[in-house]
């Protein structure tokens, strides 16, 4: 096996809090190879974005990196000061966010922002270094991208923004991009063309994505694999198609059986019943247990470990479905009123 | 009234509660002195005006849900807003159970809008931060005097009981409650004043995903329940294909495609229904290419002339920017706005390719 471009092991994060010590994310591990788009799935709180951040280094005080470990091409992330970060981050590892102005500073022309970003990690001339900005604006669709160099981020539509952060993120061709819900402010249309040119951009530089989502139907479309985390663990993994197909874990069956489409139209959804769990009052056993109709006496003791399953995947439950959801199985857990 | 019913020939053949006859806003920004001073001097400025809803002719049946789908800023919320009575048309009709809103007299008004509701997008920002839920829900029917003051108590907690809202928490401020239980006290007030239309802005979009199936499930229950009518404002069409029977598709102001909502996600018509259709991210599809819609919605300012789609549209033609297409009958309670559904018997669905429409132009 090849050793993969982002590998993260056993990776917790913890923030102190008012609270006590809260573990935002608890164990999380997962590989990437070149190439290949992992969908990171989850609802708020869930940790999903702190992963993300972790990634590229980004944890500040009250939070930290309590265990675990990021290896970016075989190279360790954990524990290096913040100068070594500064040169793996925006080159090995890049970031776009949900927001393209947390990217962009909004009193700064392009050209400037984008020429800093490239000249940051290498020996360029300035000319070199907004010829290689302007191809890359070029590169996301962006129409006339030598006079659009010389803009300030408010002079662009909100699509627009999103793809200068987009092409900023790629400048160095990182080896692995993180993307934390970057089409989720945007309209249909506009998220198509990102996802589309996202994809394509990966697949030309060999570049691992991981995409950050609550959307499950455009992981669905884009990822290689998916993680689903609830409560600050992976508590199912797997490829795409046999997770939304045949999800093992209740959560994963809840989450899909949420999604509104047509063939549920006008009857209720089988939604989970309660709220996302307060990270700082978790139940001892399996967190997901006081929402979980299959739950039994030991889901409310025994947390549950990572259990591998045939075709490269893995749940935490110790009642795993394992049957597609719309069987009776799954009917009988749905909640019909709130 | 046959009047009324024939404006929109996609409604349900019953008298509608709300109709909207060829309604227009426009908003204007005036000229400032600085440039009204330019003028003097022949610069020949004009005044800007956007066309946020531009003809518009649309009934709703008592006791349907009608989605009102677009990208940004093809005035879906604006529309919606008419429809609520926030905004009033620059032109055109409003007409509650047949009566012309703007003619009505105080009380037969404040009576219209009372029946129509409106929950927003933000559960948070919709809800004043320093007034307990039980103020929330109940200032209103208490000064549109629908209860007594001293009955409040036991009104708010039987709306809150109703949303799936523990009473015992009326006390509380909106910043003690998470998203979705904000989302429920928002649909409580709006039903405190005894409403029969709602009107939702976009307002399941701000929720977690499963926080939003347990709000449309709601908003499914209290339509058998207390029998309202829907009319709702998503960008997200897979929630708009859950939970309405007819979709309206707007464009740059203008409705595009009026039809059922199986008929226009089994076979979209216009192109832009097409096109949007084809880009909703779904569980079903696995992998695969996302092809794009070339361009962006062009700025309401200056749209383009004729049909605002044509340069976006794959299938345009000489005709497209000249003539602006009427929406039309293309079948039975289907309209839509396209040149394509004159230009030949058969309809264009989505196999017609581009050379075929190419060479029709050519030809004619």
């Amino acid at each position: 096996m090849t050793t993969p471009v982002l590998d993260v092991r056993d990776l917790q994060v913890t923030f102190s809090t008012r609270e006590g010590l809260v573990t935002a994310v608890d164990g999380v591990s997962f590989r990437v190879d070149a190439g290949e788009v992992m969908g990171l799935v989850g609802e708020s709180g869930s940790g999903k974005s702190v992963t993300g951040l972790a990634v590229l280094g980004l944890i500040d005080p009250p939070g930290r990196i309590a265990a675990g470990s990021i290896k970016v091409k075989a190279t360790e992330l954990v524990g290096q000061s913040e100068k070594a970060l500064q040169k793996v981050r925006g080159k090995d590892v890049a970031m776009i966010f949900q927001d393209p102005m947390t990217t962009l500073n909004p009193v700064l022309r392009i050209d400037t922002q984008m020429i800093e970003a490239i000249r940051a990690h290498e020996q360029v001339s300035e000319k070199a270094a907004r010829e290689r900005a302007r191809d890359a604006l070029a590169k996301v669709g962006i129409p006339s991208p030598e006079e659009r160099l010389n803009a300030y981020p408010n002079q662009f539509s909100g699509g627009m923004r999103q793809r200068v952060a987009i092409a900023t993120a790629l400048l160095n061709r990182p080896a692995v991009l993180v993307a934390d819900e970057p089409t989720t402010a945007l309209d249909v249309t506009i998220q198509a063309q990102i996802l589309s040119e996202v994809q394509a951009l990966c697949a030309e530089t060999g570049t691992a994505l991981v995409w950050i989502t609550h959307d499950l139907s455009v992981i669905a479309g884009l990822a290689d694999k998916v993680a689903v985390m609830y409560a600050g663990r992976v508590v199912e993994e797997g490829p795409v198609a046999d997770v939304l197909e045949r999800p093992i874990h209740p959560y994963t069956a809840g989450l899909i059986g949420s999604v509104p489409s047509r063939n549920k139209r006008g009857v209720p959804l089988a939604q989970i019943p309660g709220m996302t769990p307060q990270l700082s009052k978790l139940p001892p056993g399996c967190p997901f247990a006081p929402r979980c109709g299959y739950s039994t006496d030991p889901c409310r003791t025994i947390r549950p470990e990572r259990t591998p399953y045939p075709g490269g995947r893995a749940a935490r439950c110790h009642n795993p479905l394992d049957v597609p959801p719309n069987t009776p199985k799954a009917d009988a857990a749905r909640e019909l009123t709130p | 009234m046959n009047a009324t019913m024939n404006a929109d020939a996609t409604a349900p053949a019953v008298k509608p509660i709300l109709s909207l006859e060829h309604v227009h806003k426009r908003f204007v920004k005036s000229l400032d002195a600085a440039e009204r001073v330019a003028n003097l001097f022949g610069a020949g400025l004009q005044d800007q005006v956007v066309r946020a809803v531009d003809d518009v002719t649309l009934d709703i049946a008592p006791g349907e849900v009608v989605g009102l789908v677009g990208e940004s800023g093809c005035g879906k919320s604006t529309l919606g807003r008419i429809i609520a009575g926030i905004l009033d048309p620059s032109d055109g009709l409003v007409r509650f159970e047949g009566a012309d809103v703007a003619k009505m007299n105080g009380a037969d008004r404040r009576k219209a809008d009372l029946a129509v509701q409106m929950i927003f997008q933000d559960p948070a920002a919709s809800l004043n931060p320093r007034m307990r839920v039980v103020e929330i829900i109940g200032e209103a029917p208490v000064v549109h005097g629908l209860i007594a003051a001293e009955e409040m108590d036991a009104y708010v907690c039987g709306l809150m009981e109703k949303v799936g809202l523990d009473p015992a928490t009326r006390r509380r401020y909106p910043h003690q409650f998470s998203g979705g239980q904000r989302a429920r006290i928002n649909i409580a007030r709006a039903l405190a004043v005894q409403p029969r239309v709602l009107v939702c802005d976009e307002s399941t979009a701000a929720l977690d995903v499963s926080i939003q199936a347990q709000v449309l499930n709601l908003f499914l229950e209290l339509r058998r329940e207390l029998n309202l009518t829907y009319v709702f404002v998503s960008h997200d069409l897979g929630v708009i294909e859950h939970i309405a029977d007819r979709v309206a598709v707007m464009y740059l102001g203008r409705i595009v495609e009026l039809a059922k909502t199986d008929e226009i996600f089994e076979a979209p018509n216009h192109p832009y229904t097409q096109a949007l259709l084809e880009e909703v991210p779904r569980l079903e599809a696995k992998k695969r290419a996302f092809t794009a819609l070339k361009g962006e919605i062009p700025s309401p300012l200056r749209p383009p002339p004729g049909c605002h789609f044509h340069p976006r549209c794959p299938h345009v033609f000489a005709r497209c920017s000249v003539d602006r297409p009427g929406l039309k009958p293309i079948a039975e309670s289907r309209l839509s706005a396209c040149h394509l559904n004159d230009e030949t018997a058969a309809r264009p669905g989505r196999t017609r390719s581009a050379e075929t429409v190419s060479m029709e132009a050519a030809q004619g």
